[in-house]
């Protein structure tokens, strides 16, 4: 009896000063620009670390959707704590696996739609928008580019979320007339390319007038290269909304480090760095606001979104849709 | 390549088995996949239908003219001397190893709706042409693989003995008849098999300039199926249909491939006795002045943007240029290491095993081994050494191809004297046949190596974000607005990875010319 209760107290103490020397480790999957230096990533892990007496590690996965996929191979045995960057097109396909939580009480949001998902958690937000030069006579509506000869690049919506958040605006703005909404747009569209950074490099070159991007493109080129020749295009119909989004992994290790981060992020010490690494609107506009020059962009009149059983729902016919139009 | 007798004594038994294990390792990756799937594949779609044929019509208009415009480019290349000649080859090489982004861009550069040839057309009051569709597409298949044809064609010239040169010259026959024709018929079908296979796994050339939706290819499906819709079992369907695409096209190679003797000569290269008609020497310089044109005019377009990003160049380049350096060697040497142990096998199985990686999908293969390496250990850590290893298994089918006609050519001409002579095993593979390998072994390793520093698709799979190597930071950068910079990190990669082949190339061709 004696020397079970000295065994016990001896293991006790090996436990205790093994959780000493090893800090714990919190691990977020996430998209691969988040976590390179010109992203939030590195800001982000400073300022969790400083309280959160752990060590935060990041591992990057190509985009939004390599990330869900690599979340889903790995299934329940995945060693994320927390995934953060899926978006709402994603999160039906991420929520029917089972492997994330539910999240607890949430600060109060800035964003543009009421948030009601009980499982993920938005971290930024912005409109999709076409981006183009300033001097380019810009259309007031998708009819309007449709019947211009103005020429865009887009981005391939099986393979791209920015391309597939495009098929969800015309869809989400159009309903039944989308598909006659692409038929219009096909002489418009010079090519679509499998993701964002090669249609924004065509951009660039002076391949087309404007690229499919967000509403805060332009602020990019004005803060961070004090270039402000590029603007995004207002259209009447509305804008569709990416709304980025983190959810915790049900079978952690870390359940309370992960609600702490998850905390966390909607707190200023994340939330601040979202403008100026990631060039999207932060989810809790941060104490001091938006940083300068951010006042410049437009700011549409309707905020498109379907929510992500929605999304899930009419996605396949509004791809296939898509691609009957573009490839007559 | 060759069939027919073979003389005795060939080093068999480490071909078959690196033939068992590269495609035990490619059937376990797809197997692996499938395995994970949920359901079972459903029947292949109208639009999955369209990509096929898609794929395959630019597949062999690619091959065709890639190879097509190969041969007299790679014929004055063989037959001309003058200064700068082998820099101009090495340069031509370029295309073949950059990043298909990168490529992509400077092609666009030059040939795009604002590129240099539309800003020519305007001054001269023409319309302005677009690229854009299976033309494009076309295009930008030929941009990148008229390099490999070039090499793997010109090899073949260079491989025929100046013995055989004079005496065809002293007979007063016809040098094309009795030499360059048969030279080309057993060299043509792998070279048209290894462009034609490249192409039918495109992704982002065939989507960047295709124009959209019309130029889907299969391997598009694929990746819609794996990252979009978690469709496992169509992505395994897919990629199994892919390698029966590959292994069927591989068999007709390997059947229409005819046997080549060329006899015995001291080793000299000497095809440079140039016919001096001014009509030959006029046709000439306009292919190689063409081929020039076409292929380098875009790479300076790639240098000239990246110019001006190389002074905003992140802080982590030079450990990114010596991860990237460190997997190429790696890659290159077990690249090598297969390729010769199946090409000393020679024969149908060799020639199928070492075309199949050409026909994988890189995603799904990729996918399968996270999946195979997860549970054992976590695959972001062993990132580098999966890396070298797929990039081996990628550049496999080009050292295969660029060593195979050379051992072939061994065998059959000095084959029987070694048997004669008790040359067998190891003697045999160090005294006769890795002497009379080195210009092709240099070639092909360097092709390996530099293909690897190129290489973004397994990277991006396994990295997790803290092993960047140049292609990853290049892709990065450009995911953060920052293309400047991104142009700047390409300039490097495409100097690190020309520089890297060319130190191989030149090992292997240093006092050889002899």
């Amino acid at each position: 009896m004696r020397k079970t209760h000295l065994s016990h107290v001896a293991g006790l103490c090996l436990i205790a000063s093994g959780a000493m020397a090893e800090t714990p480790v919190l691990t977020v999957y996430t998209y691969d620009s988040f976590t390179s230096e010109w992203g939030p990533g590195p800001a982000v892990e400073a300022a969790f670390e400083e309280t959160c007496g752990c060590d935060l590690q990041f591992v990057a996965a190509g985009d939004g959707a390599a990330l869900l996929s690599r979340v889903l191979l790995e299934g329940a045995s995945t060693e994320a704590d927390i995934v953060l960057g899926l978006d709402t097109t994603l999160t039906e396909k991420a929520l029917a696996s089972g492997l994330f939580a539910p999240h607890g009480d949430l600060a109060p949001l800035d964003l543009p739609v009421e948030w009601i998902d009980p499982t993920f958690v938005p971290f930024d937000w912005g409109w999709f928008a076409f981006v183009a030069n300033a001097d380019v006579a810009a259309p007031a509506d998708f009819e309007a580019l449709a019947a211009s000869d103005l020429k865009i690049v887009i981005q391939d919506p099986r393979s791209s979320t920015p391309g597939l958040g495009l098929v969800m605006w015309v869809k989400a703005a159009y309903g039944d007339r989308a598909g006659e909404i692409w038929s219009a747009l096909a002489d418009n569209i010079v090519t679509v390319t499998p993701g964002w950074s090669e249609a924004y490099g065509l951009f660039l070159e002076g391949e087309a007038d404007a690229v499919l991007s967000y509403t805060t493109s332009p602020a990019y080129h004005l803060i961070a290269e004090g270039d402000a020749s590029k603007v995004a295009w207002a259209f009447a119909e509305g804008h569709y909304l990416q709304v980025e989004v983190a959810g915790k992994i049900a079978g952690t290790d870390q359940p309370d480090l992960a609600d702490a981060f998850l905390d966390f992020m909607l707190t200023s010490g994340f939330q601040s760095v979202i403008p100026t690494t990631n060039w999207m609107y932060p989810a809790v506009t941060p104490e001091g606001g938006l940083p300068e020059g951010y006042e410049q962009m437009i700011s549409p009149v309707q905020s498109l979104l379907y929510s992500s059983a929605e999304a899930q729902a009419v996605r396949d016919a509004a791809v296939e849709e898509w691609r009957a139009a573009l490839s007559r | 390549m060759a069939r027919g007798a073979q003389p005795l004594g060939r080093i068999r038994a480490p071909g078959l088995a690196v033939a068992f294990a590269i495609a035990g390792f490619l059937g376990a990756s797809v197997w692996a996949v499938a395995a994970k799937a949920a359901g079972r594949p459903g029947f292949l779609t109208a639009a999955d239908l369209a990509a096929l044929r898609f794929t395959l019509i630019q597949a062999a208009l690619s091959a065709a003219l890639s190879v097509g415009l190969a041969i007299p480019v790679a014929r004055a290349l063989a037959r001309r001397r003058f200064a700068g000649r082998g820099a101009l080859i090495t340069l031509l090489g370029a295309p073949f190893i950059l990043p298909v982004i990168v490529a992509v861009l400077g092609l666009i550069a030059v040939f795009g709706r604002s590129g240099l040839l539309n800003e020519l057309l305007a001054l001269a009051h023409l319309p302005k042409i677009s690229i854009y569709g299976l033309a494009g597409v076309v295009l930008g298949h030929v941009f990148l693989n008229l390099p490999l044809g070039i090499r793997l064609i010109l090899q073949g010239w260079q491989a025929i003995p100046s013995e055989r040169v004079r005496l065809a010259v002293e007979l007063e026959g016809s040098r094309w008849r009795l030499l360059e024709w048969p030279m080309l018929r057993s060299v043509l079908p792998g070279a048209f098999l290894a462009v034609f296979l490249i192409c039918l796994t495109s992704f982002t050339v065939a989507l960047t300039l295709g124009g959209g939706p019309k130029a889907t290819t299969l391997e598009l499906a694929i990746y819609q199926a794996v990252r979009f819709d978690f469709d496992l079992a169509k992505a395994a369907q897919l990629a199994l249909l892919q390698l029966a695409l590959g292994a069927v096209f591989a068999a007709v190679a390997y059947r229409s491939g005819a046997a080549l003797g060329m006899g015995a000569g001291l080793g000299r290269q000497g095809f440079a006795i140039a016919p001096h008609g001014r009509l030959s020497t006029a046709l000439d310089t306009f292919w190689i002045a063409l081929a020039a044109t076409f292929l380098l005019l875009p790479m300076v377009m790639v240098v000239a943007n990246g110019l001006g990003g190389l002074n905003g160049l992140p802080s982590g380049i030079g450990v990114a240029v010596l991860r990237s350096v460190l997997v190429a060697l790696a890659a290159a040497a077990l690249s090598v290491a297969l390729a010769l142990a199946l090409a000393l096998r020679g024969g149908p199985v060799a020639m199928l095993v070492g075309s199949l990686p050409l026909a994988t999908s890189a995603l799904v293969v990729g996918t399968g081994v996270f999946l195979m390496l997860h549970g054992l250990i976590n695959p972001t850590r062993a990132a580098l050494p999966v890396t070298a290893a797929l990039n081996a298994l990628v550049g496999l089918p080009f050292v295969f191809r660029g060593i195979s006609s050379a051992v072939e050519e061994t065998e059959a001409n000095y084959g029987r004297l070694a048997a004669s002579l008790g040359l067998f095993g190891w003697a045999r593979l160090r005294l006769l046949i890795l002497p009379r390998l080195r210009r092709p072994l240099g070639f092909a390793a360097g092709l390996a190596a530099a293909m690897s520093v190129g290489d973004l698709g397994v990277i991006l799979l396994f990295s997790g974000g803290d092993q960047e190597t140049l292609p990853l930071m290049m892709y990065r950068l450009m995911g953060a607005y920052r293309m400047e910079a991104a142009a700047g990190v390409a300039l490097v990669l495409v100097v690190v990875s020309l520089s890297l082949f060319w130190l191989f190339d030149r090992g292997g061709r240093a006092d050889a010319d002899a």
